[in-house]
């Protein structure tokens, strides 16, 4: 899967980003939208993608090329009225699953749900031996080696 | 020669540590009454040891400070014209010196360990400096065999390739030595679980030894991640103070696994209860430590903090995470059937909410381990994924909500066992307010569910820290119980700004020409001017940014953008307008070609109570170590006065005819 995703990848930014260094950043890379209502979709949408081409940041968080004209895919496609979950799913089917850090889950990822919940009920466990059976008190035996 | 006396001492250390290892393990197998000719060695074997890799680094430091270009790690980390406070910090701003740094904390720590620390019996002591040795001589392998800090090149470089800007900032200075004092601190913390484990003294005297290492441990890690989240956060230029990034949770995941193991061991100390919780959690403190300089230091992350990329490495420090953290496990399972569980309680009781507790931060930190190494697991499978804020933040607040109201109830119930009658003002206090704070903001907004939870619980534990105190009498109340209340409180005070961040703040990225204004909360900012400056290693844009609150008198913030010319980068340093109730964060960007520049504002109310709170949290934690060692110190006293006074009176006794009675 992952050779594909990057043939895809490089098909897609090769060109753009050769030239993206010397071109000036995208109108909405460093503007904000005018309705704030938008521009707060728009920015809960950003802090959730991974910008591509750092290390651990969200397109809201970069001063790289690549994170600015993400997010002004982002804000122009708000503005144009898709939804967040849509751009999200735009931007996955472009990039890979990688680009979004809102993992959904699927054959790759359940994991990340299924182990949660077994921590739940582990704790749940580990809580009612613990704590849930009545102590009577004073009972010391055990503490005596 | 400097550099070869350095590389000496580390192998001289190297041979002590097996020293070490040796003398206390013939120690143990020595009989009842028997003394083996070796185990004198096992405590001077580790005060020279320190003293010896504490030099090495301190030679290393010098190596940094006089920029000697003739060291293969002086020429590609450092630079002549760097100011020289970054060629200092600079030798931990690497691998090698990063690992020397370790090296020398844990060899200190054991020495000090082996110096001052009298109270433990002697098999016991043996026991835990062999571990230390041992644990030891596994670094100072790695560090020898495959990161020899003191390589020399061939031919001297003619200059050096110069720090990422990114950590040419005082920041390098504090974050890194706090967070490995930290780290390695807990190691002793390890070696003095496994030593009671392996003798079967895991008992109440074991705990109160054992506890002024954890805490100590714990408050360094504490401030270590406060000034790291704070150096992040105005160093990277776009407001975020904390990122889920695999480094700061390697960071994390050692500070739960303490924050369990210091409420765990005050339990022992206190009750002789808890004793294979105790044990256990020992264990899985240090071992995220290592777990943490395994992901940092292999390069296994590709991540802003990770500078060094070698898969040897990571293999070395992989086989020792699985020695001692299997090892550990191993002895643990062997053993924990003959430890005792300790004495008992009932579910309502401090203990029962100090195991609640214990229970989800371990749950918090199985989360963020989760989440931390899926993406390499899966990596490792050509799958790649992104695990962020999305998935921790609802992930650990799963854990953390319930947690954080035991926390504000269990301070103030007794030991052993307590009915909540007892105690249902307080309780239904806390819960007025949590339901009240919410209730209060929805009603002037709509805010996202995290941020909203965090203000009432902020809220009400703000006031839970202090019931503890209710009705006694403060000038009486024990230093060390001051630390607790500060403590929690400062919880409330960090959870206080994270949830403002996330509620509260407002963005204004606008491209401004010289002499236009934007408009953020109740400030008006105007771009006076753009002039560029240099200084000793960079050239910078710096903008003048004249800030009115509410048309008042203007205030100058002038954040640059920098480019280090070595290495080639450039950086945006952020000025920051600090009030009692937030922080203006100003960020010039690039220049459009209409001449217009990017000016990122950010107004983030109370945003600075994150980290005067992690502040609150480490003297919280100070103070119980005074509390707890000026009690230990005086009932020692007593204790020596009372057998001193009954040999007096027996000897008394033997001279003179029984007294009547």
């Amino acid at each position: 899967m992952i050779r594909w995703l990057f043939a895809v990848l490089l098909t897609v930014l090769a060109l753009p980003l050769a030239a993206q260094d010397s071109m000036p950043p995208a109108p909405y890379a460093y503007n904000q939208l005018a309705d704030p209502r938008l521009e707060a979709e728009a920015s809960a949408l950003m802090h959730t993608l991974r910008c591509l081409k750092c290390q651990s940041q969200s397109i809201a968080d970069s001063d790289a090329p690549m994170a600015g004209d993400m997010r002004h895919q982002v804000r122009a496609r708000i503005l144009a009225g898709e939804s967040p979950e849509a751009i999200r799913r735009w931007l996955i089917a472009r990039y890979g699953d990688y680009v979004s850090y809102e993992p959904e889950v699927s054959s790759t990822t359940w994991p990340l749900f299924a182990v949660p919940l077994l921590v739940i009920l582990i704790v749940a466990g580990v809580l009612l031996r613990r704590l849930g059976k009545r102590r009577s008190d004073g009972d010391d035996a055990g503490a005596a080696a | 020669m400097i550099a070869e006396i350095g590389l000496a001492a580390l192998w001289l250390a190297a041979a002590l540590a097996v020293l070490q290892l040796v003398s206390g393990a013939l120690t143990l197998r020595a009989g009842p009454g028997q003394t083996n000719p070796l185990a004198i060695y096992a405590r001077p074997a580790a005060v020279v040891q320190a003293f010896l890799a504490v030099l090495a680094f301190l030679l290393l430091l010098r190596a940094f400070a006089v920029t000697d270009l003739s060291l293969k790690l002086v020429a590609t980390n450092s630079h002549s014209m760097k100011p020289f406070i970054y060629k200092l910090t600079g030798t931990w701003g690497n691998h090698e010196g990063s690992m020397l740094l370790w090296v020398g904390v844990l060899a200190a720590s054991g020495g000090m360990l082996a110096a001052f620390e009298r109270r433990l019996p002697e098999r016991t002591m043996a026991a835990t400096l062999a571990v230390q040795g041992f644990v030891a001589l596994g670094f100072y392998a790695f560090l020898l065999l495959s990161s020899n800090p003191f390589e020399r090149l061939a031919v001297p470089a003619a200059e050096g390739n110069g720090l990422n800007p990114l950590l040419q900032d005082i920041g390098l200075a504090i974050h890194p030595p706090t967070l490995y004092a930290g780290y390695v601190g807990l190691s002793v913390a390890f070696s003095l679980a496994m030593g009671a484990l392996l003798t079967r003294e895991v008992n109440p005297a074991f705990a109160r030894v054992m506890r002024p290492w954890v805490l100590g441990a714990w408050v360094l890690l504490t401030l270590g991640i406060t000034a790291g989240s704070y150096w992040a956060y105005y160093e990277l230029g776009w407001g975020g103070w904390w990122f889920w990034d695999p480094v700061e949770n390697a960071s994390l995941m050692p500070w739960l696994a303490a924050t369990a193991l210091m409420h765990s061991v005050s339990v022992l100390a206190a009750r002789d209860a808890l004793r294979t919780w105790t044990i256990m959690l020992g264990v899985l403190a240090f071992s995220m430590s290592m777990l943490g300089t395994f992901l940092v230091r292999s390069g296994v992350l590709t991540s802003v903090h990770a500078f060094a990329v070698d898969p040897e490495r990571g293999a070395f420090i992989l086989g020792l995470l699985g020695l001692y953290i299997g090892g550990a496990l191993t002895i643990f399972a062997l053993r924990a059937g003959a430890v005792a569980e300790g004495k008992r309680f009932a579910a309502a009781s401090r203990e029962g909410a100090l195991v609640f507790n214990n229970v989800m931060l371990s749950a918090i930190l199985a989360i963020v381990l989760l989440g931390t190494l899926y993406p390499l697991l899966t990596e490792a499978f050509d799958v790649r994924v992104s695990v962020g804020p999305p998935y921790f933040n609802p992930a650990g607040a799963i854990f953390a909500v319930p947690m954080l109201l035991v926390m504000a109830v269990g301070p103030l119930l007794r030991w052993k066992s307590d009915k909540p009658a007892r105690i249902q003002f307080e309780l239904a206090l806390i819960a007025a307010l949590v339901i009240g704070v919410i209730a209060l903001v929805s009603f002037f907004g709509q805010f996202p569910l995290l941020p909203l939870l965090g203000l009432g619980l902020a809220a009400a534990l703000g006031v839970a820290a202090f019931l503890p105190l209710r009705g006694r009498t403060l000038a009486r109340v024990p230093v060390a119980t001051w630390g607790m209340v500060i403590a929690h409180f400062g919880i409330a005070v960090s959870l206080f700004g994270m949830a403002c961040e996330g509620a509260f703040s407002e963005e204004r990225l606008a491209a401004v020409a010289p002499g236009g204004t934007e408009q953020i909360g109740d400030f008006a900012v105007t771009l006076e001017a753009v002039t560029p400056i240099a200084g000793p290693n960079w050239t910078a844009m710096e903008a003048r940014l004249a800030v009115r609150q509410n048309g008042g008198e203007p205030v100058i913030l002038t954040p640059q953008a920098r480019s280090f010319w070595s290495p080639p980068q450039s950086t945006s340093e952020s000025a920051l307008l600090t009030k009692w109730n937030g922080q203006l964060y100003a960020v010039i960007g690039n220049q459009a070609e209409d001449g217009r520049w990017q000016v990122r504002v950010w107004w983030k109310p109370f945003v600075t109570f994150i980290w005067y709170g992690g502040l609150l949290i480490g003297l919280g934690g100070i103070l119980s170590i005074v509390g707890r060692m000026r009690v230990d110190l005086k009932r020692r006293a007593a204790s020596t006065m009372g057998a001193q006074r009954r040999a007096d009176v027996e000897a008394l006794g033997a001279a003179a005819p029984q007294p009547a009675e």
